[in-house]
């Protein structure tokens, strides 16, 4: 099986999350960086069926010369190959990521793309489909459980929603989205990170269009987030005030 | 303007509390709400009581289709300037396909939207980073597509209750809109969803174990309500990751949230930061949770959850 993941580099975030000054982009300057956690396990499972299946995995991002650092952490996992559609930096909104990553995703014979579910940063909840819908694939999203049946020609799709288990089967090649859950990813091995610090990463420039349908014209951190805790008590003390406040929340039985 | 609502119908014919939220966003746009539905029969008399004045029911596609959903919505597109959804795994998947087949761009998880930028130009407020940014943005489309973030808005009713006129929509799909297609069967345990509950109590590091989680499980039994865990609590395998709150599991949005032994980092404040009261209890009263609670017990939970429980029965 041959599968594609797609990532993201998006900046680490920690304690909190601030705004550069000029109200457009993520204040990057103390942290790291990273892929989201869905994607992560994207990577994994793509190397998982590999391993079953026998094939190959390509990640390819979107993003400016450093994300090859997180390129280079996907094959540390058991990627082979790897592709960077280097931009100058700049955030390319749904649709105009959708259309770079269709350059990749259509050129190479995949049998299978995955992403996450989202971005970790804009939270698009599209890129997936807009992909699926250019190649002319179906695809389902949001999966927490993935399976390949004995001659590739099928996958069936699982995830939960609002306590109904949804399983779709999808003809391949297929576009399926990950969230976190659907595996729990490993550690990448020592050989592994050897290898893939001398990989070879193919480069391709993308040129920067804005979208002009969807425009951000600043970022902030939402207030009043912080509230003002009463304290009722400390240890067992402390029940009967948490009794009454759960009585008046009208929560008791 | 008309505004349709693509809304979600429970089993019984309830109107999902993820749509009534959509719905009173699309109030805020235009008196003129129409709802789109799929499959069961809604119970019109919530409908009317959240304004709606027409409702499109769509039939024809047997269960949820995305694609499917989102052709039958590209039929209704001439008579709608806006389409609004919950931003569900089905509302945002859906309105994703929409912009794919049509082309328009998709704001995901707004919490605020006005017309007031001009025609077909609208001033949007997203969540990104799951809510712990927001983005300020302009939307120009001839028929805007926006989710609704779910624990960005607070469902309302409207002033002066819709009048529902049903229409029947058959949509013209084309090849290829039912191959993906759900096929359902009932989850896991059962009971009240996490995204729903109306009480959850959290367990987090400082539960300590899978065993460590009786008296929650206990606890949250006794309130009606569901465990929600944070990401280090999957992450050790003491608990399934569809009981994850946060960034990447789900966002909640109950009455009461008690967080038992959970730090509070920002990934998880990102999920339960729309319930409408937190409780905290943590040995450390310098914890983020604390400081984004309500209420506070400082402790250990393991001393305090069984005393808890012990009150609670001895009451009733």
């Amino acid at each position: 099986m041959k599968i594609l993941v797609c990532v993201k580099r998006v900046p680490t975030v920690g304690g909190t999350i601030a705004v550069t000054a000029d109200g457009l982009s993520v204040d990057t300057r103390m942290s790291g960086f990273t892929i989201s956690p869905h994607e992560e396990c994207g990577v994994e499972e793509a190397v998982r069926l590999c391993e079953r299946f026998g094939g190959s995995v390509t990640v390819a991002s979107l993003g400016p010369p450093e994300a090859e650092e997180q390129l280079r952490s996907c094959l540390a996992l058991g990627a082979s190959s790897a592709v960077l559609l280097e931009t100058a930096g700049e955030e390319f909104g749904a649709r105009l990521t959708a259309s770079a990553l269709h350059s990749v995703a259509a050129a190479g014979g995949f049998d299978l793309v995955l992403l996450g579910n989202e971005a970790a940063d804009t939270g698009d909840y599209q890129v997936g489909i807009r992909l699926a819908h250019l190649l002319g694939w179906p695809v389902a999203t949001g999966i927490k459980a993935l399976t390949a049946d004995a001659d590739s020609a099928s996958v069936q799709a699982r995830r939960e929603y609002q306590g109904v288990a949804e399983t779709f089967t999808l003809p391949l090649p297929a576009v399926i989205t990950v969230k976190e859950g659907i595996n729990l990813p490993r550690y990448p091995s020592l050989p592994g990170r050897l290898r893939a610090k001398r990989a070879a990463i193919t480069r391709a420039p993308v040129s920067f269009v804005p979208d002009a349908g969807l425009r951000t014209t600043s970022l902030r951190v939402p207030v009043a987030a912080r509230r003002q805790a009463t304290v009722l008590g400390h240890g067992a003390d402390a029940v009967p005030a948490l009794v009454s406040v759960l009585d008046e929340l009208g929560v008791l039985p | 303007m008309t505004v349709f609502c693509l809304t979600e119908i429970e089993p019984g014919g309830a109107v999902a509390d993820a749509s009534l939220r959509a719905l009173t966003l699309a109030r805020e746009l235009s008196g003129d709400v129409a709802a789109v539905v799929f499959g069961t029969a809604p119970a019109l008399g919530d409908l009317a009581a959240h304004g709606v004045s027409d409702v499109y029911a769509v039939s024809g596609i047997e269960g949820y289709a995305p694609q499917a959903w989102a052709r039958a919505l590209a039929g209704l597109l001439t008579e709608a300037e806006v389409i609004i959804a919950a931003a569900t795994d089905r509302g945002n998947e859906v309105l994703a396909h929409l912009g794919a087949i049509t082309g328009l761009p998709m704001a995901a998880n707004c919490a605020a939207v006005s017309a007031e930028a001009g025609p077909e130009s609208y001033a949007i407020v997203r969540q990104r980073w799951a809510g712990l940014l927001l983005e300020e943005a302009v939307l120009e489309a001839p028929v805007a597509l926006l989710t609704v973030a779910t624990d960005a808005v607070t469902a309302t009713m409207a002033d002066v209750p819709g009048v529902c006129a049903v229409h029947s929509v058959t949509p013209s799909l084309r090849e290829g809109d039912l191959v993906v297609r759900a096929a359902e069967a009932p989850a896991g345990a059962g009971g009240a969803s996490l995204a729903t509950a109306r009480v959850v109590v959290g367990g987090g590091r400082g539960v300590g174990s899978a065993d460590g989680f009786a008296a929650l499980d206990e606890l949250a039994s006794l309130l009606g309500g569901v465990v929600g865990v944070s990401r280090v609590v999957t992450s050790e395998g003491w608990r399934p990751h569809t009981q994850q709150v946060g960034q990447t599991g789900t966002k909640i949005t109950p009455d009461v949230y008690l967080a038992c032994g959970i730090s509070g980092a920002i990934q998880h404040i990102a999920g339960c930061s729309g319930a409408k009261h937190i409780i905290a209890i943590n040995t450390d009263p310098g914890a983020p949770m604390i400081a984004r609670a309500d209420y506070a017990v400082i402790g250990d939970l393991h001393e305090i959850i069984p005393a808890l429980v012990k009150a609670i029965r001895d009451r009733s």
